[in-house]
């Protein structure tokens, strides 16, 4: 038998039926469903007289649409109500399981699927939701799909795909200190372009990334998308399987044992090939932040903003031009000059418990800036939050300035009430630094949560090395 | 979904690469629980010069006559000219709706976000990838040309501009075939129940755990 990828073995375990041109029926074992990218799904089964083939593969939380403020007033915006009422209904309808707004374990959908244990090794996970390439850290196969492929899973737990191209990227050495997940995901895709990983599924490999916790795991996988990758994925190491012990959704007793020797044979094999792969040493990542509308527009925090003038390629110049004047700067600015307005600690790239920690101990015992109108801590869910207070940091949090907040997707991409306003500056540890993406004319600046913390801290962007 | 076997239509460049998908459809929009009534707010943050929420008349904002669509000439187009990487982003299938509702039927550029691309085979909107070149090419010709057109036929897999020259482009043969024929991923997929049903059964021996 040929040496295979993890990409490989997940996809040949999952293959129903592979039709004359290689479009394959892959089964899927678990659907993540929020909000805002299933009403029409449900409509279209009501529609056409089906039923969920497997409810109980289903797990549903509605996430992009709450408020992160008092949860007990109810949504005041009438129209997003109506999205998280549907969802509700939907699912009452159909007898899935939905974590609802004042569920303790409610969060933000990418964050709850691996707290719950409802993503394990092994898997196809899908979601309407593109970040859900996250799940991949726990070596399943993961990634976003529209809404006409959500109600086809529903419908047929299956989807139609062609296999996609390998690419592996290894990074070897060790981060260094304040250099996290975030800045070497994002450095990977300053160095590959947001369509480096088109039509690929990415496997991250290498000491760096054996080295990281699984929540600095999902950070890097969340953000495959950003790269254009259909899905990213990281191999079953002992840091897996000590997470996911004891998760609610997890196998217990002998179950749980035949769990983990299946799933310690989800790794790479030896020898096995990629169509391509890419190298990257982790001792020269530097801490990042974007300075334009594309997460590949992004320089190290000791760096300058670059030079549209000094880019040969004419496409590239004029998307730089019109990056840099919707962001408001100017060329060769240092990135430690820029003031900010507003900072977001959140989303389902960094609102993890270990995210917290680290902002946390950043603004210990400091207070933000004056010139900050607004800092948010946004915990990923209601179990992350109920651990953070339990460890005192939304008081560190409250007490430096910041304001603490009920979970939610918030002001990555503000649906709900959280948002910037025109020409506000924002330094965000979200994923997507596009025009209007947390507010009509707001400007994203995308970084770890240590260096948003220091950001709210200084009131402009500072190495959080020398912070 | 309706059949897609060719058009000829007008065409409107949209020069600038990474064009995302909160770009063609804000996400203030995407709290409709309908499939239907994007067209109004495609590219809204670019189309109009206000902010635009759900619900409001779109027929008496104000449009920015500086964007592309907007210029008389480009009026009633069907067929975008883009750069590369376009629909990046987010999954949300209220893109391609936005585009459709629209009236485009068909989108030309060098290269597309995947989920954004799986999704408009699923709405009858055709993404066609041609090289840089070619794209360069046809920018040049749109721009310099009032009222250009272009003729698709997807049978063949071709281009064709007004002069009669073609851009052969490739496109998945099952995907093509649902195109032509107008199919539903669904009701093919359920052909196949039995063989669902006896992988399930396989499954349950080997990972147990996964059907408690």
């Amino acid at each position: 038998m040929g040496k295979k990828t993890l990409y490989d073995k997940l996809w040949d375990s999952h293959v129903v039926h592979v039709g004359a041109d290689g479009t394959t029926l892959i089964y899927i074992d678990r659907h993540l469903v929020h909000e805002v990218t299933s009403p029409q799904a449900f409509e279209g089964l009501r529609l056409a007289g089906r039923e969920p083939w497997r409810a109980a593969s289903m797990l549903a939380v509605a996430d992009h649409n709450v408020p992160t403020t008092d949860r007990a007033q109810g949504i005041a915006d009438p129209v997003s109500r109506l999205q998280v009422e549907t969802l509700s209904s939907n699912c009452d309808e159909f007898r899935i399981v939905e974590f609802g707004m004042t569920d303790l374990r409610q969060g933000i959908v990418h964050v709850i699927g691996p707290e719950q244990g409802a993503t394990l090794p092994g898997m196809t996970v899908v979601c309407g939701d593109s970040h859900t390439s996250t799940h991949g850290a726990f070596a399943a196969l993961a990634f976003g799909i529209g809404t006409s492929e959500v109600e086809h899973v529903m419908a047929t737990q299956c989807l139609l795909m062609k296999k996609a191209r390998s690419m592996q990227i290894i990074v070897e050495g060790y981060l260094g200190r304040g250099v996290t997940a975030k800045d070497l995901v994002l450095a990977i895709i300053g160095k590959i372009g947001t369509a480096g990983g088109t039509g690929c599924a990415i496997e991250f490999s290498g000491s760096a990334i054996l080295g990281l916790s699984m929540e600095g795991r999902m950070t890097i996988c969340n953000m495959a998308i950003e790269a254009g990758a259909r899905a990213g994925m990281i191999a079953v190491d002992a840091t897996t399987i000590t997470y996911l012990e004891n998760r609610p959704f997890a196998p217990q007793g002998e179950l749980w044992n035949r769990a983990v020797t299946y799933w310690r044979t989800l790794c790479s094999d030896e020898g096995a090939k990629f169509d391509s792969v890419i190298r990257f040493d982790a001792t020269t990542i530097k801490p990042q932040v974007t300075w334009g509308t594309s997460p590949e527009m992004v320089v190290a925090v000791d760096d300058r903003v670059p030079d549209p003038s000094k880019e040969v390629d004419p496409v590239k110049r004029k998307s730089m031009n019109l990056a840099l004047e919707y962001m408001g700067l100017e060329a060769n600015t240092p990135i430690t000059k820029i003031q900010i307005d507003k900072v977001f600690i959140g989303s389902c790239t960094n609102a993890r418990i270990e995210d917290l920690r680290a902002a946390a101990e950043v603004v210990r015992g400091k207070f933000v800036a004056p010139n900050i109108k607004m800092a948010m801590a946004v915990p990923g869910s209601g179990l992350v939050k109920r651990q953070a207070e339990y460890e005192g940091l939304d008081k560190v949090f409250i007490e430096a300035g910041f304001e603490w907040r009920e979970p939610g997707c918030s002001m990555c991409l503000a649906m709900n009430a959280d948002r910037l306003e025109p020409s506000e500056r924002c330094a965000s540890t979200s994923n997507r630094n596009f025009e209007g993406r947390q507010g009509l004319g707001g400007r994203t600046h995308l970084v770890s949560p240590e260096m948003a913390a220091a950001a709210a801290i200084s009131g402009h962007f500072v190495d959080v090395r020398n912070f | 979904m309706d059949k897609f076997i060719r058009m000829d239509g007008l065409v409107v460049p949209l020069d600038r690469s990474n064009v995302d998908t909160d770009a063609i459809i804000p996400k203030q929009f995407l709290k409709s629980i309908k499939r239907t009534g994007f067209g109004p707010n495609l590219f809204d943050e670019w189309r109009y010069l206000d902010h635009g929420e759900p619900g409001m008349d779109n027929s008496i904002r104000p449009l920015n006559s500086d964007f592309v669509l907007n210029q008389p000439r480009y009026r009633g187009a069907n067929i975008l000219l883009a750069r590369e990487n376009f629909g990046c982003g987010s999954s949300r299938e209220h893109a391609p709706w936005a585009l459709s509702g629209y009236g485009f039927r068909t989108i030309i550029a060098p290269s597309f976000a995947d989920i954004f691309c799986n999704n408009c085979f699923r709405n009858g909107l055709l993404p066609i990838t041609l090289d840089a070149s070619s794209i360069d090419d046809l920018f040049v010709a749109v721009m310099a040309t009032p009222g250009y057109r272009l003729k698709i036929e997807l049978e063949q897999q071709v281009v064709v501009t007004p002069s009669g020259m073609t851009y052969h482009f490739e496109v998945d043969a099952f995907r093509k075939n649902c195109l032509l024929n107008g199919l539903d991923d669904i009701g093919l997929t359920l052909k196949y129940v039995s063989e669902i049903k006896e992988y399930e059964e396989r499954r349950k021996l080997k990972e147990p755990w996964l059907f408690v």
